[in-house]
């Protein structure tokens, strides 16, 4: 099913076809890992709403990325549990060995570095997401050999 | 107390449908289908189950003004949003259990003649996605979903919708814009949801937590159910524990019992044997305690009492090495980030107090700061659409209150009281 057919076919579970539309956004974003032009005038058209509309939800939600990403994305966690066990001294660590910045990706493009609200896993905190997996407990050691697991 | 929330979750198989009924699964559900819906209501009502969500509204009222509506259709919808920092109760169920949440939701569709429901998940929640997608194929296949439930007659037909990373949508009326596909900004109350919700129709919106009760109250009777925890917000209720105590993690426990007793006899004790400095006893937005406000018992009659509330149960415990300033800036920093935008005193305000709450910490303190605070506070209190902004202007009322000392010493002498050798 191209992405256009698997659009139509999530507006069947809402009685108006415009619910479908946060779900038709993840599923022009899967492969490219994020919203071209392209890919939000592919949702606007099968779901038959205006441009401006498609454009606004997606930019109101932090998970639609507006920007080339990189093959993978580390989504972590710097909320107060997460905060307090040492995810700051982490986001310090990750841009002294892979040179990234929050918000950024590194030079060859294999990962993007997003800062996040609470993740739901702050008994295990310091915490990421690593595209859709969990990875808790995190320590300068094990996040490196974490991120290397993701090529 | 015997589990029954997080019943057989050690069980690697604990959500499949098979091993679910095999602990009894489903049994609620046949039971209530006998029932006729307005006696649901009634023994929900009876049982004085409270929405774990947040507000403690009693479930078995929003019920009936949702069933007394004589329009149709009628949706059900569970809020899986769980953004609320340090809340991460409704996980265990969603991940291992989440055949007892199907079940709730079909016996609450079947007491509102509801025959569509949605589950709003939270974005950052993908495994768990994964997981209910599989429990409703599964309950579908069974007969516990679809046209005609359990060979019974009424129809409930349920889908994942998954939110994409906004705090906001946990609110109910900005839930159900978004579930309709639009920004997740919320709506004026009245008219309600149970009047008014998704595309125009009466709604009920209840917490996973909330609606995972219901098949305990039709198991034993709304007066067993009444007799766990506080008679006044009885029930079994999620804790999630976190920050500087010795074993983190979600405790089932019953409502109303200290925050003490959490603390120190399931939680293991603050971490190394350290000072309690302060907990948070309901998630980000309830207002801090003092350590003497442990013999508190979790309840949403007693924690008002104190000055703070029971919100999402999310218990968050400092020791002596975390200072208070750094708290509260990342509090206020998290709610300007998730303020919607909608409304003025809450977006403005929130980033004006995270600047300043910045400069503090940051021992650039001025010597009104405290003031400018409070001031900036009380100016967002009462005139926002949503509590957003009430909860992100009490969390800094909090900590003033009970921590002045430590604000104070930062703007004076322009350096955090934590000794960092602790
Ligand atoms: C800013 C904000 C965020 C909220 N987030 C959640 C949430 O993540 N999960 C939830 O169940 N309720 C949340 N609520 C409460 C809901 O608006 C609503 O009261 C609740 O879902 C009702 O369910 P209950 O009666 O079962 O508690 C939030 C409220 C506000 C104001
Ligand atoms: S604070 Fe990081 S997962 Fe909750």
């Amino acid at each position: 099913m191209d992405i256009f057919e698997e659009i139509r076919a999530l507006s069947e579970k809402y009685p108006d076809r415009r619910g479908a539309l946060l779900h038709a956004l993840y599923v022009a974003q899967k492969d490219a890992g994020w919203l071209s032009q392209e890919a939000l005038n592919t949702v606007s058209n099968a779901l038959n709403l205006p441009q401006a509309t498609v454009k606004g939800v997606a930019t109101f939600y932090s998970m639609y990325k507006h920007r080339p990403m990189g093959r993978h994305l580390i989504q972590l966690c710097t909320n107060v549990a997460c905060m307090i066990m040492g995810a700051e001294s982490l986001v310090d660590f990750l841009k002294g060995k892979y040179g990234v910045e929050p918000g950024g990706t590194t030079g060859d493009g294999r990962f993007s570095l997003v800062i996040m609200e609470c993740i739901g896993a702050c008994d295990r905190a310091p915490a990421m997401l690593v595209d859709t997996d969990f990875h808790s407990d995190l320590t300068e050691d094990n996040i490196v050999e974490i991120i290397e697991e993701y090529k | 107390m015997e589990k029954f929330l997080l019943k057989n979750i050690e069980n690697p198989d604990s959500a499949s449908l098979e091993e679910y009924q095999r602990v009894g699964g489903y049994k609620s559900l046949n039971k209530a289908l006998q029932l006729e819906p307005s006696d649901i209501i009634a023994q929900v009502k009876a049982a004085g189950l409270r929405g774990r969500g947040g507000a403690g509204f009693p479930t078995g009222m929003k019920w009936d003004f949702a069933s007394r509506d004589v329009k149709f259709p009628k949706y059900l919808i569970c809020n899986a949003d769980e953004g609320e920092p340090g809340t991460f109760k409704d996980r265990p169920i969603l991940e291992k259990n989440p055949h007892l949440l199907i079940e709730g939701m079909a016996i609450s569709a079947h007491a509102l003649k509801s025959d569509r429901g949605y589950i709003y998940l939270r974005g950052e929640y993908p495994y768990a996605r994964v997981v209910l997608e599989k429990a409703i194929e599964e309950a579908y296949a069974k007969g516990y979903l679809g046209d005609n439930i359990a060979g019974k007659g009424s129809g409930f037909h349920l889908s994942v919708h998954q939110g994409a990373g906004a705090y906001i949508c946990g609110e109910e009326t900005a839930l159900i814009e978004s579930i309709e596909g639009w920004r997740g900004q919320p709506r004026i109350k009245p008219p309600f949801p149970v009047n008014v919700g998704a595309w125009g129709m009466p709604t009920v919106v209840n917490n996973v937590e909330t609606l995972a009760n219901i098949p305990l109250i039709v198991a034993i009777g709304a007066e067993k159910y009444s007799a766990i925890g506080n008679p006044e917000c009885p029930g079994p209720k999620l804790f999630s524990v976190s920050c500087c105590v010795e074993t983190p993690g979600v405790y089932e426990l019953p409502m109303g019992i200290t925050l003490k007793e959490i603390i120190y006899d399931h939680a293991g004790g603050v971490r190394g044997g350290r000072k309690l400095k302060a907990v948070i006893p309901g998630g980000i937005s309830a207002p801090v305690l003092p350590p003497d406000g442990v013999d508190c018992p979790m309840d949403f009659v007693n924690l008002p009492k104190r000055g703070s509330m029971l919100g999402s149960g999310a218990v968050m415990v400092f020791d002596d090495t975390v200072c208070m300033v750094k708290v509260c800036w990342r509090a206020m920093s998290f709610f300007e980030h998730e303020s919607c935008g909608k409304c003025t005193p809450c977006r403005e305000g929130t980033g004006w107090m995270r600047n300043i709450l910045k400069r503090i910490e940051g021992g650039f303190g001025r010597d009104n700061d405290i003031e400018l605070l409070q001031d900036i506070s009380l100016s967002i209190i009462g005139k926002t659409f949503c509590p957003l902004g009430d909860g992100a202007a009490g969390v800094v009322l909090g900590f003033i209150k009970n921590f002045s000392d430590e604000f104070r010493y930062h703007i004076t002498n322009k350096k955090c009281m934590v000794s960092k050798d602790l």
